[in-house]
């Protein structure tokens, strides 16, 4: 029998994100017949073109259609949606920071299995899911098997799956406002405020075409020093993975990645950064990559043009001076 | 206010390369260094905090075998006030739902305001704090990068998202809170520190103790469970550059000339 499976659609003023397509790929992949029906939760306007944008890609599309759920709180959501799936629904949901706050208390709600951050599908077996999943930081991988016979909520990694393009669906609109809203609105322990802005840095890094990145293998703050010589001496700005902002070593608008910036450099250096799918999110633009790291076995260099095997705390200082010499 | 931090060991990613074994049944173990969860060790900092600026006092639980008593008393030494040992031989193999009903279970024997745990851990699966709230029937927040205590029934929390932004909360207490690094410093913790703490018991509880039915956690309650390590074949990668290092320098330059990296 064919899966019925549910894909969260998230949206932005009215506009579809980029998951919504390749949660139908990733439906797909889990069963080639399944059923599959978008989830769009929201209001007004932008709802109703989030809705018509989805339909031509899923068999369904079900909407909750409410003022008080203009700005998606997964407190709220979470109490919600339990009250129109079906049992043993499968969800797919987007592992970005919605879904990590939605998901795992969804998978209670529901009683069904939880798989979280998955980066591919493997066919089912005995009513048992095989998927793949990364840990350590992607420094290796698992098989692991989910009981799906009760249904599931699956994150699934953004862009794991490629986007589904094909549009040959109509997806009828059904409107599940009243069904869902009865019993009021549930979530009301959790109150959004507001979205406060990133802070602007002095240095722009979505707009520099040249960056010197740093990670974890700088090993200490009086390091950082000759990652800004390297910088000078190649005319490139400094941007860093996440532990240095963490460490208060360089400012937050320096952090490329998905909790950072997104940059669009033609040349992108990472020195000592192990390459963990949040910092590569936020990398576009398949700028040239080139990665020195100690440990040959590194992530990093799997996305890399180009590879140098060394301690950069050694090899950065060399780098600095034999291209100032060259420039004389 | 009573705050319990959730606190995982893991192997310190910062002090080992993780590879997979030789029959792909783990990571290889030999000679791992081991260290409380990077994310767990900022939860457990923020909770001294709140205790330091309010009141009250922090429990720290660990769930796990025996050498989970040395990071509890890591943290006790950092400022913790009391810590709990979960362990029991049901509680192996149990998958993060297993996981969360054990803690969920020692919860309901005690009394606490706030629970925080880290947003995720060494198999990013990111699912312990979320479930715990649903499993209580408490308010959940993750990412959180902001903490202020309003009063006794409320706090304001900010949510990492996207592109540095934040997302600001008010949520009513008890609740739990999955934090993200960077929340604060973390404060060094001395070897003095840890033979201050050296002595006091940390009391061990297994499934009887907590009152929890065995059936429902380890292999048995397992919805998920790992079928293999492996290191995906992502096709070629990158050129390494060999030679000495003079070699290497001048073919890196070349190349960053030829790419436009230097001005």
């Amino acid at each position: 029998m064919a899966l019925q499976i549910f894909s969260y659609i998230l949206h932005k003023g009215g506009g579809v994100d980029d998951s919504a397509l390749e949660l139908v790929t990733a439906a797909h992949e889990i069963d080639p017949d399944a059923s599959v029906t978008a989830l769009v939760i929201g209001s007004g306007t932008d709802l109703y073109s989030v809705c018509n944008e989805v339909a031509p890609s899923y068999q369904n599309v079900w909407k909750i259609d409410n003022r008080d759920l203009s700005y998606a709180n997964g407190e709220v959501i979470r109490g919600l949606l339990p009250r129109i799936l079906p049992k043993g629904s499968i969800v797919l949901v987007p592992h970005e920071h919605f879904g990590m706050d939605l998901a795992p208390g969804l998978s209670v709600k529901l009683d069904t299995a939880y798989l979280p951050d998955a980066v591919s599908f493997e066919g089912i077996e005995d009513g048992k899911l095989k998927a793949v999943r990364e840990e350590y930081s992607g420094m290796v991988s698992t098989h692991v098997r989910c009981d799906i016979s009760t249904g599931a909520v699956i994150t699934v990694r953004a862009g794991a799956f490629k986007a589904d393009e094909s549009k040959g669906k109509t997806g009828e609109v059904v409107d599940k406002t009243t069904e869902a809203l009865t019993g009021g609105l549930p979530g009301g322990a959790r109150r959004f405020i507001e979205i406060v802005e990133a802070e602007v840095g002095d240095v722009d890094i979505t707009k520099s075409e040249s960056l010197v990145s740093v990670g974890r293998g700088i090993e200490d703050e009086d390091n950082i020093e000759i990652i800004h010589d390297l910088a000078e001496a190649m005319g490139a700005d400094v941007s860093c993975s996440r532990p240095i902002v963490d460490a208060k070593w360089l400012e937050k608008s320096r952090q490329v990645g998905t909790s950072g910036q997104t940059v669009r450099p033609k040349v992108y250096m990472a020195l000592g950064i192990s390459g963990s799918f949040q910092h590569l999110g936020g990398i576009k633009g398949a700028p040239f990559m080139i990665a020195i790291n100690k440990n040959v076995k590194a992530p990093i260099f799997q996305v890399s043009d180009i590879g140098v095997v060394a301690d950069i705390l050694d090899f950065v200082p060399e780098l600095t001076d034999k291209i100032k010499e060259m420039k004389g | 206010m009573e705050i319990l931090v959730c606190v995982k060991r893991v192997p310190d990613m910062a002090e080992n390369e993780i590879e997979v074994n030789k029959d792909g049944s783990d990571i290889e173990r030999d000679d791992l260094v081991y260290s409380v969860n990077e994310w767990d060790n900022y939860a457990v900092e923020e909770a001294i905090q709140i205790r330091d600026k309010v009141g009250g006092s922090v429990t720290v639980v660990s769930v796990g075998g025996e050498e989970a008593e040395e990071i509890i008393r890591r943290e006790m030494a950092m400022g913790a006030d009391k810590g709990v040992h979960l362990s029991d031989q049901a509680f192996e193999e149990s998958d993060g739902k297993g996981l969360v009903r054990i803690l969920q279970a020692a919860i309901e024997k005690g009394s606490y305001d706030l629970i925080l745990t880290g947003v995720q851990a060494d198999d990013g699966a990111g699912q312990v704090g979320g479930m715990l709230a649903a499993m209580l029937d408490w308010p959940f927040a993750s990412l959180v990068n902001h903490i202020k205590v309003i009063n006794d029934r409320t706090i304001t929390v900010g949510r990492e998202i996207a592109a540095g932004n934040q997302e600001m909360n008010e949520i009513d207490l008890p609740c739990v809170l999955s934090i993200q690094t960077g929340i604060n410093e973390p404060r060094y913790v001395g070897i003095r520190g840890i033979r201050k703490v050296a002595s006091v018991e940390i009391p061990v509880f297994g499934a009887s103790d907590i009152g929890l039915s065995p059936d429902l956690v380890g292999n048995s309650g397992a919805k998920i469970s790992r079928v293999d390590y492996f290191v995906p074949d992502l096709g070629e990668g990158a050129k390494i550059l060999e030679g000495d290092t003079g070699e290497i320098l001048e073919k890196l330059i070349e190349i960053l000339q030829s790419k436009g990296g230097i001005k």
